[in-house]
């Protein structure tokens, strides 16, 4: 099913295309604890790509490398077929790659409306003289900014909070603001870390099919990292399985499914 | 009117008029902590520092004169030119921002992330060290400091208000000091400009950002670093408007670094974090040390100013921790 160069067609018969972040023997050490073992893998344009693991197998790691929060010690990341020099996070983010974070990092202080916005930093251009001598112009980009930012609140439904302050919001909907800052910067390559944790059955029903919906209607490639095995299987097209910062699987959910080095890794045999 | 009334109001122009000044000091203590949270204790030496260099630019002085002579034997001491106030303010700013970039890129780049009394005592080595260059740089004598603001009362004030007197012999219109007058302006326009830069434009919405939350601002594509130049600028940029406004009143010398000490009540009065706490903290200060002076000063012999302000700040740290409008601090258990 799987074609090296060109892509592939899913089940559900959409059309997945090159490979847009690359990761090559990826390794990384805190102190003595090795956090990636080696790992490579790569994300195709326009799929749902999942990395899975018991706790501290190093998924949320492998998402800091992507983002730029942490620099492994060895190893390469290809971004559109190019190496990428040793980014600083701002810069990754520059680049076409938001994220979310498994602890939620939202901007406390002010309102929904304000953190979505904050999503489109990096899209104004108009520098601080120019605002000043061009007022037309800054007008324009801020419309233009606020369009896109109710556009992405009206479609993860959230537009009875928008006025509201996010320190005041539930754990589920602070979890669906970030996706909303997240989407307003319209990334090339969403990261999100654990989107669906501490949620109840209804809220993760919703954040499936918001993810689901983002990759189907703006075509965005996600990289998302899930517990909940069931979830994975519905949502993603491919799964990295790792445990103990090791790869010890890769394909799609009904492969790595199958694989005995994941089922013993879930159900714990080779350790404890 | 009844004199006493007269004489109040009186008081309190001018308390508000220091206050907005106390305000503007404090200002630039807020903004770098929002942001960094480093509480910057060489904020006042940075005025005087400001004050020193815009005075040593102006009347055309050499930089490390001494230093210069010492070594090389020479007698240099002045360029032989003077500068208009308006460039020398200009190339003031410009020292400034160059101090900003150099103090973010030697000092507190490498301290992201350092406990908060670690970034304290940083501020306290900078604010020493920073005392130490100026005096190098342009000496330590008294400078009067003269960028043609007026002086003196507001004759115009006085003769528009004698009226309020209604024939009282003894009032002769109120009596308010050109120079604060001026710098309330400047101190108000300032702190509207301040505002309006950190709600409409990117850089500002960025630094609320990065005030809030690093990780959050770093994910959406936020340079923190040249946040921090830039606050760290403006902050340089606050420091020097106090610097021109104490200056131009008593001189610029070592003790204008101590209008810092004013600003502490201030702050604890306004909350660290926020920008109207520390113009309303400002004016609270402003008239109530003024006003204190006034009623209950002659009773317990005068000087009240010195202990006021911080009697009423630490009520309020007793009472409110958080300031007027600062984050309310919840304990997390
Ligand atoms: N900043 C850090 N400093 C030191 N050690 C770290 C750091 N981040 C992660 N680690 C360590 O790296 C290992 C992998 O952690 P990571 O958070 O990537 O796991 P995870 O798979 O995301 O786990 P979880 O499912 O619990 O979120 C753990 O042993 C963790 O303690
Ligand atoms: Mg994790």
């Amino acid at each position: 099913m799987l074609d090296a160069s060109e892509g592939y067609v899913t089940e559900d018969g959409r059309q997945i295309g090159g490979v847009v972040m690359e990761m090559k023997n990826i390794t990384l050490r805190f102190g003595g604890v090795v956090a990636i073992k080696d790992i490579s893998f790569d994300i195709r344009e326009g799929e749902i790509r999942a990395i899975i693991g018991p706790n501290g197998a190093g998924k949320s790691s492998m998402l800091n490398v992507i983002s730029g929060f942490y620099v492994p010690q060895e190893g390469e990341v290809f971004f559109h077929g190019k190496k990428r020099p040793q980014m600083r996070p701002y810069e990754v983010a520059q680049q076409g790659i938001a994220r979310t974070f498994q602890n939620i990092a939202l901007f406390e202080g002010m309102s929904v409306l304000d953190n979505v916005m904050t999503g489109r930093l990096n899209h104004m251009k108009t520098g601080l003289f120019s605002q000043a001598l061009w007022k037309g112009k800054a007008e324009r980009e801020e419309t233009e900014n606020r369009e896109i930012v109710e556009r992405v609140i009206d479609f993860l439904e959230i537009q009875h909070i928008r006025k509201t302050p996010v320190s005041r919001l539930p754990y589920g909907l602070k979890k669906r603001v970030e996706l909303a800052r997240a989407l307003a910067a319209e990334p090339k390559l969403l990261l999100l870390d654990e989107p669906m944790a501490g949620m109840n059955v209804e809220e993760k029903e919703d954040m499936s099919r918001f993810i689901l919906d983002v990759n189907d209607e703006f075509g965005t490639t996600i990289a998302l990292i899930e517990h909940d095995m069931g979830v994975v299987m519905d949502l993603s097209d491919r799964v990295v399985v790792m445990d103990y910062g090791k790869k010890i699987g890769d394909g799609t959910p009904d492969e790595v499914r199958t694989n005995q080095d994941v089922i013993d890794a879930y159900l714990g045999v080779s350790h404890d | 009117m009844p004199e006493s009334l007269l004489y109040g109001t009186e008081v309190v122009l001018n308390g508000l008029m220091a206050g907005v000044l106390y305000a503007l000091v404090a200002l630039g203590f807020v903004l770098i902590y929002k942001a960094s949270g480093i509480f910057n204790y060489a904020q006042g030496v940075m005025a005087l520092f400001a004050a020193m260099t815009l005075y040593g630019i102006m009347v055309g002085q050499v930089p490390f004169a001494h230093l210069i002579n010492a070594i090389f034997g020479t007698h240099i001491h002045n360029f032989g030119w003077e500068v208009p106030a308006i460039i020398a303010i200009v190339l003031t700013v410009v020292v400034m921002v160059l101090f900003a970039w150099l103090v973010q890129q030697y000092i507190f780049r490498h301290l992201v992330g350092q406990e908060p009394i670690i970034l304290f005592m940083a501020t306290i080595g900078l604010a020493y060290f920073l005392e130490g260059v100026a005096d190098l740089m342009w000496g330590s004598e008294i400078k009067a400091l003269d960028v043609g603001l007026p002086q003196g009362g507001s004759l115009w004030i006085e003769e528009n208000t004698q009226w309020l007197g209604m024939g009282n012999e003894n009032f002769y219109g109120f009596f308010l000091d050109q120079l604060d007058l001026i710098a309330t302006v400047i101190a108000a326009v300032l702190v509207i400009a301040l505002v309006a830069f950190s709600q409409y434009t990117k850089q500002g919405r960025a630094m609320r950002a990065v005030a809030d939350d690093h990780q959050a601002a770093l994910s959406v594509g936020i340079n923190l670093n040249f946040i921090w130049v830039l606050v760290w600028s403006v902050a340089g940029f606050v420091a020097l408007v106090a610097g021109i406004v104490w200056g131009s009143k008593s001189g610029v010398q070592f003790s204008l670094s101590l209008i810092a000490l004013k600003a502490l009540p201030v702050l604890m009065l306004g909350g660290f974090t926020s920008i109207p706490g520390a113009i309303v903290g400002g004016l609270i200060i402003g008239v109530g040390e003024k006003l204190f002076e006034f009623s209950i000063g002659p009773l317990v012999g005068g000087a009240t100013e010195n202990w006021f302000a911080y009697v009423l700040a630490l009520l309020f740290l007793v009472f409110r921790p958080q300031g007027l409008f600062g984050d309310k601090i919840i304990e997390r258990v």
